[in-house]
């Protein structure tokens, strides 16, 4: 039941992407383009989905446990430290290069672009990268395993 | 530019929302699709299948859009190859040490106002900025 629940909330999630456009690089990259001209596409699409998530969000908060999973998992980690700023500027300009993020990169990948799916195999090699790395810092493990249950995302 | 369409903007935004909404209000779960795959990755991870099952709808999600007759553009990527490897690998990499990307911070997590998940969104928003500005108009790729 969870597996499905959590299939279905992948499908939608890849629907609102297509639909909104921002599996188009080109739509992410004119928002970002605040110099040239500006498609501020991405603006409305994150105040929908900030809306959305955050009625839902309310309703969670008031209730004593999910429908199928025992608790809610909230992120747990509140500071602002040295690998979110990192991590973020990284991220960031990453995204601004080609102007794809990993929601919108796995939901192309049936497009079978041979740019993208290099693109996916390099973020996959990221991923693995930063989780070899990470765990190599031995006072680094605590925080991993725990960061694991309860990262922001 | 492609066209701008508000209306699709939104209502492509409310179902990315409601995606989020549903899995917190079921599975207890963050939406955040860098944490989602890094944790289907990750050597230790608590179980992977509510993981691979989001990330096959994700998937199949195109195909669907196809089925009930809508086009899915294929992404324009201009960049080159080495452009593209090194944005990968940022994006892997940067998303995971920042806890998460444009979905789990920027959507979840202002969501829930974190202020974590707000500082982040801003600084990966202000350094995209920053590489659109370079590679677009001094750089002029």
């Amino acid at each position: 039941m969870v597996a499905l629940a959590s299939f279905l909330c992948g499908l939608i999630f890849g629907i609102g992407l297509l639909i909104s456009g921002m599996t188009q690089p080109a739509k992410v990259l004119g928002f970002l383009d605040v110099f040239g001209q500006w498609d501020p596409t991405l603006a409305f699409v994150m105040a929908g989905a900030v809306a959305a998530s955050s009625a839902g969000y309310a309703l969670a908060r008031r209730s004593p446990r999910p429908i199928i999973a025992t608790q809610h998992l909230w992120p747990k980690p509140t500071d602002i430290d040295r690998p979110l700023v990192v991590g973020s500027v990284l991220f960031g300009i990453g995204w601004g290069l080609v102007g794809l993020c990993p929601g919108p990169a796995v939901v192309n990948l049936t497009t079978l672009s041979l740019r993208l799916i290099v693109f996916v195999i390099a973020m996959v090699a990221g991923m693995i990268a930063q989780d070899l790395w990470w765990s190599r810092a031995p006072s680094a493990k605590a925080i991993e395993d725990a960061a694991l249950a309860n990262s922001d995302g | 530019m492609a066209s701008f369409d508000p209306t699709s903007a939104l209502l492509g935004g409310l179902l990315i929302g409601i995606a989020s909404a549903l899995l917190m209000l079921l599975n207890g779960r963050v939406a955040g699709i860098s944490g989602i795959l890094g944790g289907a990755l990750a050597r230790s991870a608590d179980d992977k299948a509510w993981r691979l099952a989001f990330l096959a709808g994700l998937i199949v999600a195109p195909i669907l859009i196809r089925v009930v007759g809508q086009a899915v553009p294929e992404p324009q990527m201009t960049a080159n190859w080495l452009v593209v490897v090194a944005a990968g690998l940022l994006v892997g990499f940067g998303a995971r040490l920042g806890g998460g990307c444009t979905s789990g911070h920027g959507v979840c997590g202002i969501a829930r106002l974190s202020a974590r998940s707000i500082a982040a969104t801003a600084i990966f928003i202000a350094s995209a900025i920053l590489a659109v500005a370079i590679t677009r108009h001094v750089l002029g790729a």
